[in-house]
C-alpha cells in the first residue's frame, strides 16, 4: 500500500513518488474516480525527452478522455505495458499498480504536497 | 397524483439552481458519483460503468430516470390535437400503445423526441427529454389552443424507474407490492404499458427503455419511490439486478444505435437526416407543425447520419471531425456520439457526413485528437439483443 501521504502532486491530479532523480508518475484516485472506467492508455516512447507540462499521454475512460501531463523535464526510463494490457487497473490501483511513466530527471519542480492537493479537491 | 393548472405554462427554474430526484437519498445511501443532467443531480455510476453496462446486457441494471419529463394531454380532442402537435399519427395507436414521435419546429427542425402512450381514449401521457421540458411543454402548450385539451406538466409529480435487461420481466414478476396489473407481463409486447397498483397507489409499468435489451419503465408518485426502488432491488437480489448510472444508460443507447438530443438530433436536423423519415407521417391528412418543411425535406447535399466502427481501442468522440480521406483539408462530416463499445470491444459512433459517404463499408478517418485513424460506415444499430 502506497502511504499517499509522502507523494508529490500537481494541479492535474497527477502523482509523483520521487526516489533519487526518479519520478514515477500516474493519476491519483481522484482523477480516476471523475474518469470513470478507463479502458485505454497511451503512453510515450521509453527513452523520448519529455518537457513539464505537456501532454505526453492519454487516458481514456469511456466517457472521456484524459491527458497525461509531463510533471518535470526529463527522460522517460520505463512504461507501465501492464497498464497498457489492462487499462483498469488505474481505477483499481491507482497509486500502485496503475503506475504509468518513470521519468529520470535534473531538477524538481515545485509540486504540490498531500497537504496541499488534498484541499485543491476539497478532501 | 396533483397536477398543475391546466394549461398553464411552467416557469422555468432559476439557471444554476440544482434539482434532486426523490430517490437522491438512495443514489447518495449506495455510493453514487452524480453529474449534473440538465440542472439535475443524476447519478453517473455507482461504482463501474462498465460492470453497470454488462450488467443490463446480461442479467438486469436499475435506472432512475425521474429526470425525465412527464406531460398528460387530457380531453375530448387529445388524439386529434396530437395529431397536429407531433410528427407521427397519434389517433390511430391504439389503447395502452406506445409510440415513439418527434415534436418538430415549423422549419422542419426537432424540438424533442418523445415517447407517446395511450392511456385512454382521449388520454395520453407524453414522456419528454429533462432537458426540453419546457421546451416541450411551451411548444406542446401553444399548439393546444384551438383544440379542446388540458395539456400538463406532470413532471415533478412523477418518479420513473426502469428494470432493463434479459431479467426485467422476472424481476417485476417477484416485485412485492406490485398488484392489479391491467396485463399479463409475460404476454405484453414491446412499446406496450398497462396500468397497475403499488402498495396501493397508482403505477403504470410500460415495456419501453433506452438500452436495446428488453424491459420495463414505471412511472408512480415521486413520494412512492423509494419503497419501489427497494422492493426491486430486494427482487432482483437473486437475479443479479445492479444499480445503474447515466454513464451506462449512454454506451448502451449508443450500440443500439438510439438517437439523444442534443448529439444526433438537434432543432437544426431534419428527421430525414437522421433515419428517422418514418417517424415523420406524410400520409396523415391534417396539417402538422412542420408539415411544410418536412415535405420540402433538408437542403440537397445535407448530412445523413450513419453508424462507423474502427479497429483498435481510440475511439472517435462527440465532435471530432470526419475526412474523407488522410489529406483532405475540409472535413466531411462530424461525429454526435462515440466510445469504446464495452459489448462489441471496438470503437463505435454515430456521425453526420456528406452523403456521398454514407454508403455502407465507404472507409473514411475520424480526427482523433491530430491524429486521423480509419472508420468504415456500418448500419444501425451496433448491437441488436437475441429475441
Amino acid at each position: 500500500m502506497t502511504d499517499t501521504s509522502t507523494l508529490h502532486y500537481t494541479a492535474e491530479h497527477e502523482w509523483v513518488l520521487v526516489e533519487g532523480s526518479i519520478a514515477t508518475v500516474g493519476i491519483t484516485a481522484y482523477a480516476a474516480e471523475k474518469l470513470g472506467d478507463v479502458v485505454f492508455v497511451e503512453l510515450p516512447e521509453v527513452g523520448s525527452t519529455i518537457a513539464g507540462g505537456t501532454v505526453v499521454g492519454e487516458i481514456e475512460s469511456t466517457k472521456s478522455v484524459g491527458e497525461l501531463f509531463a510533471p518535470v523535464n526529463g527522460t522517460v526510463t520505463a512504461t507501465n505495458d501492464q497498464v497498457v494490457e489492462s487499462p483498469e487497473l488505474v481505477n483499481s490501483d491507482p497509486f500502485g499498480a496503475g503506475w504509468l511513466i518513470k521519468v529520470e530527471f535534473e531538477t524538481l519542480p515545485t509540486l504540490l504536497t498531500f497537504t496541499e492537493y488534498s484541499a485543491l479537491i476539497g478532501e | 397524483m396533483t397536477s398543475a393548472d391546466s394549461n398553464t405554462p411552467a416557469a422555468a427554474p432559476a439557471a444554476g439552481i440544482e434539482r434532486f430526484s426523490p430517490l437522491h437519498q438512495a443514489h447518495v445511501d449506495a455510493g453514487a458519483s452524480f453529474t449534473d443532467f440538465a440542472g439535475w443531480q443524476m447519478p453517473v455510476r455507482y461504482s463501474s460503468d462498465l460492470a453497470e453496462h454488462h450488467a443490463v446486457r446480461n442479467q438486469a441494471g436499475l435506472f432512475d430516470l425521474s429526470h425525465m419529463a412527464e406531460i398528460l394531454v387530457d380531453g375530448p380532442d387529445a388524439a386529434t390535437y396530437l395529431d397536429y402537435a407531433l410528427a407521427g399519427k397519434l389517433s390511430v395507436i391504439e389503447l395502452w400503445q406506445a409510440k415513439y414521435s418527434l415534436l418538430l419546429a415549423e422549419n422542419g427542425g426537432i424540438i424533442d423526441d418523445l415517447v407517446v402512450y395511450r392511456l385512454d381514449e382521449t388520454r395520453f401521457l407524453v414522456v419528454a427529454n429533462a432537458g426540453n421540458r419546457f421546451a416541450a411543454f411551451d411548444a406542446l402548450l401553444a399548439r393546444a389552443v384551438d383544440f379542446d385539451v388540458a395539456v400538463l406538466d406532470q413532471s415533478d409529480d412523477y418518479a420513473l424507474i426502469a428494470v432493463q435487461g434479459p431479467n426485467a420481466l422476472a424481476i417485476l414478476d417477484a416485485t412485492a407490492g406490485v398488484t392489479d396489473l391491467g396485463a399479463d407481463l409475460h404476454f405484453m409486447k414491446y412499446y406496450r404499458i398497462t396500468d397497475g397498483s403499488f402498495r396501493g397507489h397508482p403505477l403504470l409499468v410500460a415495456r419501453t427503455g433506452y438500452t436495446g435489451e428488453d424491459g420495463f419503465e414505471l412511472y408512480l408518485a415521486a413520494d412512492q419511490a423509494r419503497e419501489l426502488w427497494h422492493a426491486l432491488l430486494s427482487a432482483g437480489a437473486d437475479q443479479g439486478l445492479v444499480l445503474a448510472g447515466l454513464a451506462s444508460r449512454d454506451t448502451l443507447r449508443l450500440e443500439a444505435g438510439m438517437p439523444l438530443y442534443g448529439h444526433e438530433l438537434t432543432l437544426t436536423t431534419f428527421p430525414a437526416q437522421a433515419g428517422l423519415g418514418k417517424v415523420v407521417n406524410l400520409k396523415k391528412e391534417n396539417d402538422f407543425v412542420g408539415r411544410a418543411a418536412s415535405e420540402a425535406g433538408p437542403e440537397a447535399g445535407a448530412s445523413v447520419l450513419v453508424g462507423l466502427i474502427a479497429a483498435g481501442k481510440r475511439a472517435g468522440r462527440a465532435e471530432y471531425a470526419i475526412f474523407r480521406s488522410l489529406d483532405a483539408e475540409a472535413p466531411d462530416g462530424v461525429i454526435t456520439s462515440g466510445a469504446l463499445s464495452p459489448t462489441l470491444g471496438y470503437p463505435i459512433a454515430m456521425a453526420y457526413v456528406t452523403p456521398d459517404l454514407a454508403r455502407l463499408g465507404t472507409e473514411v478517418y475520424v480526427d482523433v485528437r491530430g491524429t486521423r485513424l480509419p472508420a468504415t460506415v456500418t448500419s444501425l444499430p451496433f448491437y441488436k439483443r437475441v429475441e
